[in-house]
């Protein structure tokens, strides 16, 4: 039971996402979690405005099925099968988020300097959300996928255009992490 | 109904996987964007490894999905710009909230209810990309 509660190393971690995208192809389905972003557009009328949102919705609710799941799993993951430990963080990035002003690095899953409610309610803390949440939104449909539908499922059937959006993402988070942070906070 | 009880039972097991592996952390993607740390690209080349793997054995095996046709991962369509470009876009947002769209949801069930504005920007975002598509270069 230890084992359970204690997070999970790399290597378990990895291959159960594998079965998680191998369980969708089995059952007929693609893993790709972004897709529900279009979905949601859909369900909420933006087809009858713009036509990239006029489609059968009801065909993707087994995706939406996928993400009540996931909600789920996450209480479940967090509230039951989780003894209260600190991220392992390397020291370094520890110190380097210190330097940029983030106390109680790694003492749960997101830092409060952003996700409090405190934060949010600042006019700098609601921004960084807002402007987050936005730029994922519109990069992941723009390059067709996120982590699920690239990264995972796009890399495992070796396909060339994933690997292209996967250097993307990266490109993306280097320039936020290494010369935004500094000007950000 | 019972035939969307799979579909719930796989998104739990996703959601506890990415707690448990503490992908859903925004010091881990962080972390991970500085370089100092395998664990990130430990969980995405071993799910990768293991994938490329089931795919290979079920090619090899013709494997069929519950409808009866061969299992298959759809093409991507061809292309550079689209995904230069929006995975560009895309990895600036996820550094900066430190949730891609899986972990938005499940942080949520973590009882994160901050991260409902992340995922209303995000529907948001979408939004605006399928309304200016066709002027963007794909």
């Amino acid at each position: 039971m230890d084992y359970i509660l204690q997070p999970w190393p790399w290597y378990v971690s990895g291959p159960l996402i594998a079965i998680v995208m191998f369980l969708l192809l089995y059952f007929g389905k693609t893993f790709g979690m972004s897709s529900n972003l279009r979905t949601l557009c859909a369900i909420g009328g933006a087809g009858k405005k713009v036509p990239f949102f006029n489609f059968n919705w009801r065909e993707q609710k087994w995706n939406l099925v996928v993400v009540i799941g996931t909600v789920i799993g996450g209480f479940i993951a967090h509230f039951l099968l989780s003894a209260p430990t600190n991220i392992d963080l390397n020291p370094d990035t520890v110190a380097k988020l210190n330097e940029l002003g983030f106390d109680n690095v790694g003492k749960s899953l997101l830092p409060q300097e952003l996700f409090s409610w405190d934060a949010v309610f600042s006019v700098k803390g609601l921004a960084i959300l807002i402007i987050g949440g936005f730029l994922v939104g519109f990069g992941t449909r723009y390059a067709g996928g996120c982590t699920s539908g690239h990264a995972i499922t796009g890399l495992s059937s070796l396909q060339l255009p994933s690997l292209i959006a996967v250097i993307g993402f990266f490109i993306g988070g280097l320039i936020m992490v290494h010369l935004l942070f500094p000007l950000i906070f | 109904m019972m035939k969307y009880i799979k579909f719930l039972l796989v998104g739990i097991l996703f959601g506890i996987v990415l707690v448990k592996s503490e992908a859903v952390s925004w010091y881990r993607i962080y972390e991970m964007f500085r370089f100092e740390s395998f664990h990130m690209y430990g969980i995405i080349g071993s799910a990768v490894t293991t994938g490329v793997l089931i795919l290979l054995v079920s090619k090899k095996m013709k494997l069929k999905n519950i409808t009866g046709q061969l299992l298959d991962v759809p093409k991507k369509e061809k292309g550079l710009m689209r995904y230069i470009i929006g995975g560009s876009i895309f990895g600036l947002g996820w550094a900066l909230s430190g949730a891609c769209p899986g972990p938005m949801y499940i942080l949520v069930g973590t009882g994160v209810f901050q991260m409902l504005i992340v995922i209303l920007a995000a529907i948001l975002g979408t939004y605006v990309y399928g309304k200016f598509k066709d002027k963007l270069p794909h």
